[in-house]
């Protein structure tokens, strides 16, 4: 087992201990803070493959905003408020069997894949070519993306403000 | 071969950080007290030089007291997280071009990702966990507060100091920090070129690590100690440490982007030779961050502290407008002069 395997296998662990935690904590403050680590080893990975922009991209969305408000939302409701929230299983024989019909498509997409297993090369340049690609082959979903996210900041603005009288 | 000068770098950078942020102690408290004409500590060791190591001993043999409703595992957690992410930021900042040594081409840097920029920016994201988490894990309510304050703050502020950052990438047309500090050869620092961008980025970073004027996460008197009210002995000390090496780090990439990091003028008119020149630019680069230190320093104990909604507002509705201006300005800069 090589150096790189053994750091696949810890980052791999990291994400599903702690996906695990998400799913199965009663408190959902934990379930919050166990995220933070789920986005940590999936970042971990995208290193891994090479993709540091788009690992470091992850950290700073993910990590770094939305994660963040969901603790927050979390933090002041459970603390301030006298209701008790809490995660709970309900309807635990429906999810059941989508649970269990997903990981059947999984498992078999999984054994059917011809997988390429190839070592990845090592890019120097990669946010140049991600720059490059983004502005001459992407160029009309990079602008899409961008006004629907303009529209999302106006309608959470719109949302936010308080009347005057 | 390379996991080995891996290694040793991170053993010299780690070390040389622990000494840097001990005695930025130690100069905080000189300083501080010659600011306001005291003398300051002055009697273990000469001078007091020695009081910076003799407090890390002190915090060292102090009872570990963890408050009896707080949340145990989050509560040591919480320390850990600050103090790793502070240093974990220092694996993509060179102090210097390669040198060539015994016949090996060394990067005097941990780390050479090539998205520096964005690496430090998601991880200085990240170290806002430390002090929401120890707000939460303390289980009290001054905790909470300064916890949910800095987080606010930290948010807050990251967007106007993404913005001014983008002005520099702008010009430098590179994520990495080497590449930024070359492009800046000669006279060409940032500071000069986009002094606005200057401006908002050292705010942001004062608002960042947390630094008086912007200290409001723990505000002494509305918050007893803040986010680590709850914390002794050496979980205080780390959080302690993490804010001096955060420090560091501002001040690191202040002279990096903005400040030409190791370039003065006129260094390759003096005729020296390649490894001379290149300890002459590390020289330089550690003065310049000592310089900007001074300044951290020196505000903090001249200028009083915000309020919280006049904090918010200020990164808003001034610091905002102020970095998209700046990124017009290198835009124009870059169609008008083609630099």
């Amino acid at each position: 087992m090589q150096l790189y395997d053994i750091i696949f296998y810890l980052f791999a662990l990291i994400t599903l201990a702690s996906a695990l935690i998400v799913v199965s904590s009663k408190n959902i403050v934990y379930s919050a803070f166990s995220l933070l680590f789920t986005f940590f080893g999936v970042a971990g990975i995208y290193v891994l493959l090479n993709a540091d922009f788009i690992a470091v991209v992850q950290l700073i969305v993910y990590v770094g905003g939305i994660l963040i408000l969901i603790i927050f939302g979390v933090m002041l409701t459970s603390k301030i408020t006298d209701v008790q929230i809490k995660s709970e299983s309900i309807q635990i024989l429906p999810a059941t069997i989508a649970v269990g019909i997903f990981a059947g498509i999984l498992t078999a997409s999984l054994l059917k894949t011809d997988w390429r297993v190839a070592f990845p090369a090592s890019h120097d340049q990669t946010i140049f070519t991600i720059g490059r690609q983004l502005i001459t082959g992407y160029v009309l979903p990079f602008e899409l993306a961008g006004i629907v996210l303009l529209i999302a900041l106006i309608g959470s603005v719109m949302i936010a403000r308080k009347e005057r009288s | 071969m390379d996991i080995v000068f891996a290694l040793i770098k991170i053993v010299i950078a780690v070390a040389v950080l622990l000494f840097m942020v001990t005695y930025l102690v130690y100069f905080e408290r000189k300083i501080s007290a010659w600011i306001q004409d005291r003398i300051g500590p002055n009697r273990v060791g000469w001078g007091g030089l020695l009081q910076s190591p003799a407090d890390v001993l002190k915090l060292f043999f102090k009872e570990d007291i963890v408050p009896r409703a707080a949340n145990k595992f989050v509560h040591s957690l919480a320390p850990v997280i600050s103090l790793t992410i502070a240093f974990i930021t220092y694996t993509v900042i060179p102090i210097g071009n390669d040198i060539q040594l015994f016949g090996y081409n060394i990067k005097l840097v941990v780390a050479d990702v090539d998205a520096g920029i964005l690496f430090i920016l998601a991880f200085t994201s990240i170290g806002v966990y430390g002090i929401t988490l120890s707000g939460w894990g303390s289980n009290n309510k001054y905790s909470l507060l300064g916890g949910l304050r800095s987080s606010a703050q930290m948010i807050s502020y990251e967007l106007s100091m993404g913005i001014s950052v983008v002005g520099v990438l702008m010009l430098a047309g590179s994520l990495k920090i080497s590449d930024i500090i070359n492009y800046q050869s000669g006279w060409m620092w940032n500071a000069i070129l986009q002094p606005i961008g200057f401006i908002t980025f050292v705010v942001a970073a004062f608002a960042e690590t947390n630094r008086l004027p912007f200290d409001l996460p723990e505000a002494e008197p509305e918050l007893v100690g803040g986010y680590h009210t709850e914390y002794s002995s050496l979980k205080f000390a780390m959080f302690f440490l993490a804010e001096y090496a955060n420090m560091i780090v501002a001040s690191a990439l202040i002279s990096a982007l903005y400040l030409g990091g190791w370039n003065l003028p006129f260094v390759h008119d003096l005729g020296l030779n390649p490894t001379l020149t290149i300890l002459f630019q590390i020289t330089t680069y550690f003065i310049k961050i000592l310089c900007v230190l001074f300044f951290f320093i020196w505000v903090r104990w001249s200028i009083p502290r915000f309020r919280y909604d006049q904090l918010m507002s200020l990164g808003w509705k001034v610091m905002l407008p102020l970095s998209l201006i700046n990124l017009i300005w290198v835009a124009f800069l870059i169609y008008v002069f083609k630099i």
